[in-house]
């Protein structure tokens, strides 16, 4: 192998890896609020990559605006399913919460199979993403270029606003102790649905810069992806942001190097994720940044 | 301040509060010493709309807040120190002050000073995570998160649950330093000596209903009141 494909393959793992913590970090979020597995998440941004086609291909709205109506259609949709289909079991077993979160994810997953049929459509080409440049010996394309650099924006953005703010100290209090959060005068709706709000926006970002890099879109485009964030949280800690993270490039990369080294192997790419949410389970269960599970009083 | 009138809280079909009436007078001290199970802290929580009472009054400054949120209540100034101290333990020392003023939007500074004074191991803590303090700590911390809303009256349940005697005392201490303050209190307490001695008003309370009561001090001396409740918790 070449050190030129070596270090393509590792700026391509590298991007891969920061859009799955992008998905993660929403995975991680609602569960250290909710202690809730969001099962569609993956669906969520399934939406939003749609959305996106439909603002620039059926509405030709100019990239810019298209990206911000994006995120404002997917964050009123991740609000709406708290709303609807998580708000109302808050005081129900956990079961029953999880068993809504599957049941939301077949829901969207069939109502786009329903209203966009399930033939793939492509995502719309937006030249600013897809442009390839040269960096050294090696070119990218502009969206796997950014996507590191986006990812830690966010990462940092998140941080700021959950360790810094007022609404994340609230939001780290309800995580651990809904009544008494309510005590202090928290309101614990606004709280959640802050989260959601977050969690939706990165899957928005995600989404777009999913589908300049893949751009075939379909209904179940978001099941893989989802599972693999879900278990890229899981290897980070679930609850630790930056422990989703780190979950995702190690995810990203981890594929991308199976593929590289060990082409024979490329039809198994999906199954690594797989193979080390087993390793976690059994080795580390609390992940990499995981505290020690303490179940909610 | 505050008066409940034939107060009814249920769990299911079980009857925890069976019509209870408690009165809590500006700037007082009122107790509520009984048993375990005998629905102490099933009254506070309806008090503070942590759960729905089936019937009855809880009239706060005369406006009747049974049925209201919690949230509207705290804002109304009453706050609760939960039973157990629930501080967040994954925020620090300071943070879970500051998250006790959270529904106040003036300066706070001045009010977390004033926290410090009267538990300097805070000030000396502020940095650290709640969940590594001391029990007797987390109690201090739990009271000074309370008295950071700045509200009209705290009820506290059980605050010296748990507590080593040295830290009791002290609880105890500050809890009558707070009243003198200004801040009305309403105090539930199996150490019912102790609250006794320092309240101006007690209740006891035997499996939903009020049985005794009558000034601290009158129930203090109270015969079947020393061998029901006072006999074991010497001191
Ligand atoms: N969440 C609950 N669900 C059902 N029963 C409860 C609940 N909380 C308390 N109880 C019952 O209500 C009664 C009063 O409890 P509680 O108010 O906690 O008593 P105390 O604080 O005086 O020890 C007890 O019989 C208790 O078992
Ligand atoms: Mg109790």
């Amino acid at each position: 192998m070449t050190s030129q494909l070596f270090m393509q393959q590792l700026a391509n793992g590298i991007s891969l890896g920061s859009l799955y913590a992008l998905l993660a970090i929403g995975y991680t979020m609602v569960y250290g609020i909710l202690r809730l597995i969001n099962f569609a998440h993956g669906d969520i941004f399934m939406m939003a990559a749609y959305f996106m086609t439909f603002s620039i291909v059926t509405f030709k709205l100019p990239w810019y605006i298209a990206i911000i109506v994006v995120i404002i259609a997917t964050v009123a949709l991740g609000v709406l399913l708290e709303k609807v289909a998580y708000r109302p079991l808050r005081d129900a077993p956990r079961m029953s919460i999880m068993i809504s979160a599957i049941g939301a994810s077949f829901l969207f997953s069939n109502l786009a199979t329903y209203l966009f049929t399930g033939v793939p459509r492509g995502f719309p080409d937006i030249k600013v993403l897809t442009t390839t440049v040269k960096v050294g010996s090696i070119s990218l394309s502009v969206a796997t270029l950014i996507t590191p650099f986006i990812t830690l924006v966010l990462l940092y953005l998140v941080l700021f606003i959950t360790n810094k703010t007022k609404i994340g100290m609230a939001m780290r209090a309800v995580s651990r102790d809904f009544e008494t959060a309510k005590l202090m005068g928290i309101n614990i709706n606004r709280v959640i649905s802050t989260t959601f709000i977050i969690g939706s926006a990165l899957a928005a970002i995600g989404a777009i810069l999913w589908g300049s890099r893949y751009p075939s879109i379909m209904p179940l485009m978001g099941v893989m992806p989802g599972l693999k964030c879900f278990i890229a949280a899981v290897l980070g800690g679930i609850g630790n942001t930056t422990g989703a993270v780190i979950g995702g490039f190690i995810l990203g990369m981890s594929e991308i190097m199976l593929i590289t080294f060990l082409p024979s192997l490329t039809g198994y790419r999906d199954a690594i994720a797989f193979i080390i949410l087993i390793v976690v389970l059994l080795v580390k269960p609390t992940g990499l940044l995981g505290e020690k599970v303490t179940d909610k009083v | 301040m505050l008066k409940i009138n034939n107060l009814h809280v249920n769990y299911g079909g079980i009857s925890a509060v069976k019509g209870i009436d408690i009165h809590v007078p500006e700037k007082s001290i009122v107790t509520l010493i009984g048993a375990n199970g005998a629905g102490k802290s099933t009254t506070l929580r309806a008090i503070a709309g942590l759960v729905k009472a089936s019937a009855g009054e809880i009239l706060f400054q005369d406006e009747d807040i049974l049925g209201n949120d919690t949230i509207d209540i705290v804002a109304k100034g009453i706050t609760l120190v939960p039973e157990g101290r629930k501080v967040f333990a994954n925020l620090t020392v300071l943070e879970n002050l500051k998250i006790g003023a959270y529904l106040r939007n003036d300066r706070i500074e001045e009010d977390i000073n004033k926290v410090y004074e009267l538990f300097p191991r805070l000030k000396e803590r502020a940095w650290q995570f709640a969940g590594t303090l001391s029990g007797g700590e987390q109690q201090m911390l739990a009271v000074g998160r309370a008295l950071m809303a700045k509200p009209k009256l705290i009820m506290m349940d059980e605050p010296s649950l748990g507590l080593a005697p040295l830290v009791v005392n002290n609880i105890f201490e500050i809890i009558e330093e707070i009243n003198k303050q200004g801040t009305t209190i309403l105090l539930i307490e199996q150490n019912a000596n102790k609250a006794l001695k320092i309240a101006d008003y007690g209740y006891v309370l035997e499996t939903g209903n009020i049985t005794f009561q009558g000034k601290g001090m009158e129930l203090l001396q109270d015969k079947k009141i020393i061998d029901a409740y006072l006999g074991t918790s010497k001191r």
